[in-house]
């Protein structure tokens, strides 16, 4: 049986969507342990989120 | 006071329920008219994320009439052809030019005979010929428009400064910006003497990005930075910034990455040298999906108030879309720092200097 490839996008998806909610989560913890650390935590916590953001988009258009 | 809102609160739960009765009973009753209006939503999705050549606000669907102005044509099919895209009637009649005729066929300008046939091969791509596009469409209408913005406002802005040392009008809102892309963005990440080099082009890339992205969200239509041509000459701009401003450090880490045994510096280089091509890719691919799929999604929620024919939903779908469009501004925003961020942090890798380098 051939699986479409829209599910491994969906697969892929998930994926994404379950790193991008650890690097929020743990930029959340860092935050609440250094408060003046925050600037800081949150540029690398959009950098590192739009990093896996890109490989959920690019599955999404091969799939 | 408590015993009238009561009753305020019950009379409007009728209404509502009553409403929704009448909606439902008429809905049986038309069904086919509901597939046809899915399939118009469908149809204005697609057409509003397309580039088009002339420029329609709004079609009054029952006259046929269309609100908005056309848009100059230039073609390059042996020589100059430059006429109005009013002669094509939004695509239903075929255009005439010094004896070439031309017809648009999916907002693509091809090539016909006097009776505006296309020829479709096997897979319904047509198989006429098409002339090279310089057209003034759409999108380059609103590339315009922004650049025209950017140097009213931020000349403006320069000016200003020259007469005092606070800003004056719209710079007073836009310097902060200014200052935090140099602080927060270009320092840190380029390093403090080389950043200097790199500024005029992140904030304009900052600016032009945020605004385009804007002016998407207004009701002039426009989709932008949600069209893969530009996103793409966006991402190729840092892509040969970055390439041209890397010193030997940076093409040594990538095709001898220091303080590694050898067999990994084998492994490691074409890695690395993909990972050049991937960068600027990842770039193009981000901007132009976030913006795309925002569009998509905000105006399906649109179409759904009319799909809906009652009170609740019509309501619940405008509270929707007026949520989603608040998050769709801070995704404009959003996306044009990462942007930007992302431009830094790569001119940054290019410009490295390691000192340290054992310490890797």
């Amino acid at each position: 049986m051939e699986i479409p490839s829209i599910v491994g996008a969906g697969l892929i998806v998930i994926g994404a969507g379950v790193g991008i909610g650890r690097i929020g989560g743990s930029a959340m913890d860092a935050i609440a342990r250094q408060p003046e650390a925050s600037g800081k935590i949150q540029t690398a916590m959009l950098i590192a989120a739009a990093l896996i953001e890109g490989i959920g988009f690019a599955a999404l258009f091969a799939g | 006071m408590q015993n009238k809102l009561f009753v305020t609160i019950i009379t409007i739960t009728i209404f509502l329920f009553n409403f929704n009765s009448f909606a439902q009973h008429k809905e049986h009753e038309n069904e086919s008219e509901e597939i046809d209006l899915k399939e118009e939503i469908k149809e204005d999705i697609q057409h509003h994320l397309l580039d088009s050549h002339d420029f329609t606000f709004f079609t009054d669907s029952e006259t046929g009439k269309h609100y908005g102005f056309p848009l100059p044509v230039i073609l390059l099919d042996n020589g100059l052809q430059v006429f109005s895209s009013s002669k094509f009637h939004h695509g239903e009649t075929v255009a005439e030019n010094n004896g070439n005729y031309y017809k648009l066929y999916h907002n693509k300008i091809y090539k016909t005979d006097p009776n505006g046939s296309i020829e479709l091969d096997e897979h319904n791509h047509p198989t006429n010929a098409k002339p090279l596009d310089f057209s003034i469409t759409k999108s380059v209408v609103m590339i315009m428009v922004t650049g025209i913005l950017m140097l009213l406002l931020f000349g403006g802005l320069a000016k200003s400064f020259g007469k005092g040392p606070i800003a004056k009008g719209a710079g007073r809102f836009f310097e902060p910006i200014v200052l935090y892309i140099r602080d927060d963005i270009a320092k840190p990440n380029i390093g403090d003497p080389q950043y200097k080099k790199y500024m005029p082009y992140l904030l304009t890339i900052f600016f032009f990005v945020w605004f385009l992205n804007l002016f998407g969200l207004t009701p002039l239509g426009v989709n932008v930075t949600g069209n893969i041509a530009i996103t793409f000459a966006l991402a190729m701009l840092t892509f040969v910034i970055t390439q041209f401003s890397g010193n030997k450090n940076y093409w040594k880490h990538i095709f001898w990455m220091p303080g590694v045994p050898w067999p990994m510096k084998i492994i490691l280089a074409p890695i690395e040298l993909l990972g050049v091509f991937i960068k600027p890719f990842a770039l193009m691919i981000r901007l132009y999906a976030n913006i795309m799929a925002g569009h998509i999604v905000l105006m399906s929620i649109i179409g759904l108030m009319f799909i809906f024919k009652n009170w609740i939903g019509s309501s619940m779908t405008f509270f929707l879309a007026f949520a989603l469009s608040l998050l769709e501004l801070l995704v404009a925003a959003l996306q044009a720092y990462i942007f930007t961020m992302l431009s830094a942090l790569y001119f940054g890798f290019a410009v490295e200097e390691h000192e340290h380098e054992e310490a890797h």
